[in-house]
């Protein structure tokens, strides 16, 4: 019945795929913490006047699905005239999407720093910026990191969403693998073994950058 | 600036938080290579007055200056915090909580400031923290994270980041009272050190016998006013003030 010897003929396909997948996870992922380190800042210490309504479209973000954001960002911007390749579409949709949840871990990563911190940090002659660049951000982004990362395991899996937008990735590739020989199982579960395989080398290197985190405390 | 103008000075300090006055109206002149010790009961304001002098604590009325200049200028804005970082510099600080960087290593904490605030390269600003390291005694320690380091040992390496900025002042925030009792030493120590060097400080401190020991000058605080101030021999041995004798009782009592 199953026979996975239809699949090596397409393992380029395949590999192709985990590239493109990889490639948008390490995009988003970066975006998503970039971005959300920012959004904390802002909502945290900038002016009620830009951080509520920030807030405000955050909150949109986490109570609507990712899907239709996806289809707003793609479809929606195109019939406005605005056509964005379906890449980095996603790669924006992926990242802003899971920003918006690093943003509320960060800012708690943040506020649970020590005030002596900044006090130690102001006492030598640090400016306020100086200070959370140097001392505050990076303590945070420690404390943050183990939530952080399992949002990053996250986006990953997310990534098969972007398959509808006809980006290359593994879900779409294995569809057309699919196409061409009709063998969804065979296709299916060799994904899902790929997906599973990058989820424990990304959870290898989270664990490894936890275990120096921890170091410090 | 004339050498005759004291290095620390300050005016009529008051401090109110709401209508709780904790400061009311403080007068000090600390010289140049002077050690004032400040006592007191908890709450009596003087570790607010101590953190007011480089304005971890802004203060509602009065004047400080240090070496010649206003600590709190009349600047506004942009041009008061570049003003209050230069000034900052110029003043260390030692927490009694030690608040080193957690996420730097003992020599990283005694060499960033230099590096990033006084434009020091890497190697120079980290042969000035080995050096700060081995005069507090801890030459072995500079790779070690402050996780890994006793309370004294932290407080030491707080004291070197804090002369890695070559201070005019130092400013000690009862840097010993969160270390276990065979670990105070060690720490009152480097501070002897440091007077024997001249360096100028303010100490505020629960320890009576050291506050004896190292002092040019003590000042006895409760509820916000000096209430007796003199030489440590006249405030600790010999006070003229019901509420100083009634302090001394309760600490020697201990």
């Amino acid at each position: 019945m199953l026979d996975f010897s239809v699949l090596p003929p397409y393992a380029d396909l395949l590999a192709t795929g985990a590239l493109w997948t990889v490639l948008i996870t390490v995009l988003a992922g970066a975006l998503s913490v970039v971005l959300g380190v920012l959004l904390a800042l802002v909502t945290l210490y900038g002016p009620k006047l830009i951080s509520l309504p920030l807030r405000g479209i955050a909150f949109l973000f986490m109570g609507t699905p990712l899907l239709l954001q996806l289809y707003l960002l793609y479809y929606g911007l195109a019939q406005l005239g605005v056509l964005l390749p379906a890449f980095w579409t996603g790669v924006m949709g992926l990242g802003v999407h899971y920003a918006v949840y690093n943003a509320d871990i960060f800012r708690s990563a943040i506020q649970s720093v020590d005030e002596g911190q900044m006090e130690a940090a102001r006492s030598l002659g640090f400016g306020r910026t100086a200070a959370l660049r140097h001392f505050i951000i990076p303590q945070a982004t420690l404390t943050a990191l183990p939530q952080v990362g399992n949002n990053s395991i996250i986006l990953l899996k997310d990534t098969a969403v972007l398959s509808v937008l006809g980006v290359a990735e593994l879900v779409l590739n294995a569809q057309r693998g699919i196409s061409a020989t009709y063998r969804p199982f065979e296709f299916y579960f060799a994904v899902a073994v790929l997906y599973y395989l990058l989820n424990l080398a990304m959870e290898w290197a989270l664990g490894r950058a936890a275990r120096k985190a921890e170091a410090i405390r | 600036m004339t050498s005759a103008a004291p290095m620390i000075r300050l005016r009529g300090i008051r401090k109110s938080y709401g209508s709780h006055e904790v400061l009311k109206g403080i007068d000090l002149d600390v010289d140049q290579g002077r050690i004032v010790s400040i006592i007191g009961p908890s709450g009596s304001g003087k570790s607010t007055l101590l953190r007011s002098v480089n304005m971890l604590e802004e203060i509602s009325h009065g004047e400080i200056w240090l070496d010649g200049v206003q600590v709190n200028s009349a600047l506004t804005g942009r041009a008061f915090e570049t003003h209050i970082n230069r000034i900052r510099q110029q003043m260390g600080m030692v927490f009694q909580q030690f608040n080193l960087f957690p996420h730097l290593t003992a020599l990283e904490n005694v060499s960033i400031a230099p590096m990033k605030l006084k434009g020091k390269s890497k190697a120079e600003a980290e042969a000035l923290a080995r050096t700060l390291l081995e005069k507090v005694g801890l030459a072995d320690k500079g790779g070690a994270y402050p996780a890994r380091l006793s309370g004294g040992q932290k407080q030491r390496v707080a004291i070197a980041r804090a002369l890695a900025m070559q201070p005019k002042a130092m400013l000690f925030d009862e840097a010993t009272s969160a270390l276990d009792p065979e670990l105070v030493d060690e720490v009152n120590l480097v501070m002897k050190q440091l007077a024997a060097e001249q360096m100028t400080m303010i100490i505020v401190t629960h320890e009576m016998r050291f506050a004896a020991e190292v002092s040019d000058h003590v000042l006895f605080m409760d509820g916000g006013v000096v209430v007796e101030q003199g030489p440590p021999e006249q405030v600790l041995k010999a006070p003229t003030q019901e509420r100083t004798r009634g302090f001394l009782r309760k600490h020697l009592a201990q």
